[in-house]
């Protein structure tokens, strides 16, 4: 077989799933590495929006979240949430991508080559992840430029935030790997993406549920958003977390596993 | 026509591997349908080891289909195929080990360059990072595209993204290679430049499988060709065996003023009727001394025709034959009375 078979093992053992990964990984932030364009617009929305909710309604806004409090109130209560609308903004760049990518003859030929199955995907949702972190570096940057302090946020806490974070990234990017593979081209993976930058509006991310009507309520409290954003701001600000710390990881696998099954069963089926 | 026997043409090989005895490619009784149409409706195919295979046919005969099921692409519904001496069912990552495969739309990287393009395909075999440089910087060369490594891919013209594509099909040195439709869209020069690239390929001991809509490439390439119409072969051998399958060449007499195309009609009984182009055909083997006769019979029957040309079979007419054109048998028949 030497000479016939070029590659070392037909069979994918564990160091060559691992390396396939990374190669695919490798191309992924090639491509974010040159064209930053994408990257970029998706990041402006939640720096817009922050801008925007502290400058402009800011001192309206602080309101609503008890009496007395006053715009820095109203930064500290607002940037969790937009750390996590950073997450839906930026994971709908994998949905593009995934879906561009699928429309293109190269994963065609990935697909005859002697490489692990799952390096495709994986290479994307890794990506995702990193892009994702490297974003949130961005969004805290400037929340702490205009103010942002962690009141009593020990190492323990910081540790779990940023692990809720890469867990919450993780479960929206293979949502998004999956809206990319259901969608016949880059424009509808877009459109199926948009609700993960939606969701967080009709959340807590900006005011607190139970300040919203009877019958919007529900839709705020039964959504991955708002357990998230509340654990959160518990972990860097010091507020009630309850049940919200387990609910939060609980949408999280739930979502990662979804996701995962979804993107896969999508990705074994024929191609057209 | 057994498709086991082996043709002048065929290449043999130094070293001896049960794989060389073995077909490259054995497939038996393939299906596969969408929805209730069937696009392969049980196909046998035998590629020897070492040969140019050529699937022939025209626009949505089910070509691709058949290169995606033999190069693991999609799963046939039914059938037995053998790639490489490897079950395409039970084992195709042993199949996907042995083949290089370049489909008919372009599967290069156009946000990286053409090097990283080389080098990814380098990191996917496996290869040893500078083994994988030299066999990048190797097949840039041999492909004239060392000048364009370093652009993006999506710049490229379309002759050099298909001279990419075949370059990156070609690390990791498959033994068994498919193209679909590779000429597809290329300039004359682009075109004979890939056959040139596709027959160094055969002389290394590479058995290619080639799909093309034209004749002249499966004429000039392939040792045996087989021609798909409808989902089924409607004939296989080599282009010469092919060629003997239908009747000989014609003369062509084409008319401008249609009085004159009816009266020559009427005149030449025994010619084929092409009544939208205004033209006739008669049988011929294309001799001088059959031209004249030909020639002579014109002028005694008084007929003029404004261009006379001969035609000697060729793939065309088989193709024709087989693929069911019917227009000029279909014509002859409904002849109108005047």
């Amino acid at each position: 077989m030497s000479i016939l078979a070029p590659s070392p093992s037909p069979s994918p053992s564990l160091s060559l799933a691992v390396r396939d990964s990374k190669t695919m990984l490798g191309r992924n932030l090639r491509h974010v590495r040159r064209y930053p364009s994408m990257t970029l617009n998706l990041l402006l929305t939640p720096i817009m929006l922050l801008l925007l909710f502290v400058y402009v309604f800011g001192g309206a806004m602080s309101a609503g979240i008890g009496a007395g409090a006053d715009r820095s109130d109203y930064i500290a209560y607002v940037v969790p949430g937009l750390l996590l609308m950073t997450v839906g903004s930026t994971v709908i760049g994998a949905a593009i991508s995934v879906s561009m990518d699928m429309n293109e003859g190269l994963i065609a030929r990935f697909r005859t080559m002697a490489v692990y199955r799952g390096s495709v995907l994986i290479g994307h949702v890794a990506g995702s992840v990193l892009q994702v972190l490297a974003s949130l570096v961005l969004v805290s940057a400037v929340a702490v430029a205009i103010g942002f302090r962690s009141t009593d946020a020990t190492a323990l806490e910081w540790l779990a935030a940023v692990g809720l974070i890469t867990l919450f990234a993780l479960a929206l990017t293979w949502i998004a790997v999956g809206m990319g593979m259901a969608s016949p081209n880059p424009e509808a993976a877009s459109n199926m993406a948009t609700p993960l930058i939606l969701l967080p509006l009709v959340s807590s991310a900006f005011i607190p549920a139970d300040t919203m009507p009877g019958w919007f309520r529900p839709i705020a409290e039964y959504q991955p958003f708002t357990p998230a954003i509340e654990t959160l701001r518990g972990l860097l600000l010091g507020t009630e977390i309850g049940h919200n710390g387990w609910i939060a990881v609980a949408w999280c696998v739930g979502l990662t596993v979804l996701g995962y099954r979804w993107s896969t069963a999508r990705f074994n089926r024929d191609p057209k | 026509m057994t498709p086991t026997t082996p043709h002048p043409r065929s290449r043999s090989h130094s070293h001896s591997h049960p794989l060389d005895i073995a077909p490259a490619i054995a497939a038996k009784g393939l299906r596969k349908s969408y929805g209730d149409k069937p696009v392969l409706d049980g196909i046998d195919l035998t590629v020897p080891t070492g040969t140019v295979f050529s699937l022939l046919g025209p626009n949505g005969a089910g070509k691709t289909t058949a290169v995606k099921i033999l190069s693991t692409l999609i799963t046939a519904d039914s059938g037995e195929v053998r790639v490489g001496g490897h079950d395409l069912a039970t084992n195709p990552q042993a199949v996907r080990a042995v083949i290089g495969v370049t489909g008919q739309f372009s599967a290069v990287d156009g946000l990286i360059t053409g090097e990283e393009n080389m080098l990814l395909m380098a990191d996917l075999h496996h290869l040893p990072k500078k083994e994988g440089r030299r066999t990048a910087v190797e097949l840039l060369e041999r492909f004239d595209l060392t000048e364009a490594a370093r652009k993006p891919a999506s710049t490229y013209s379309g002759g050099m993204k298909r001279r990419l594509d075949i370059a990156m099909t070609l690390v990791g040195s498959p033994r068994i290679i498919f193209l679909d439709e590779p000429t597809t869209g290329l300039d004359p020069r682009s075109r004979h430049n890939m056959w040139q690239i596709i027959r160094e390929l055969v002389t290394d001991g590479v058995t290619v499988f080639l799909t093309t809509q034209y004749l002249e490439e499966a004429d000039q390439l392939a040792d045996r060709i087989a021609v798909l119409n409808n989902g089924r072969i409607a004939a296989e051998g080599s282009a010469e065996e092919l060629k003997r399958l239908i009747p000989g060449g014609h003369v062509r007499l084409r008319f401008t003023d249609p009085h004159a195309y009816r009266s020559a009609a009427a005149a030449l009984r025994e010619a084929a009727r092409d009544d939208e182009a205004l033209a006739l055909q008669i049988p011929s083997d294309g001799s001088q001394r059959e031209l004249r006769s030909i020639l002579d019979w014109l002028d005694s029957a008084g007929v003029e025709a404004d261009e006379l040309t001969v035609h000697t079979p060729d793939l065309d007419d088989v193709f024709f034959a087989l693929t069911g054109d019917t227009t000029l048998t279909t014509d002859q028949t409904k002849e109108t009375v005047r």
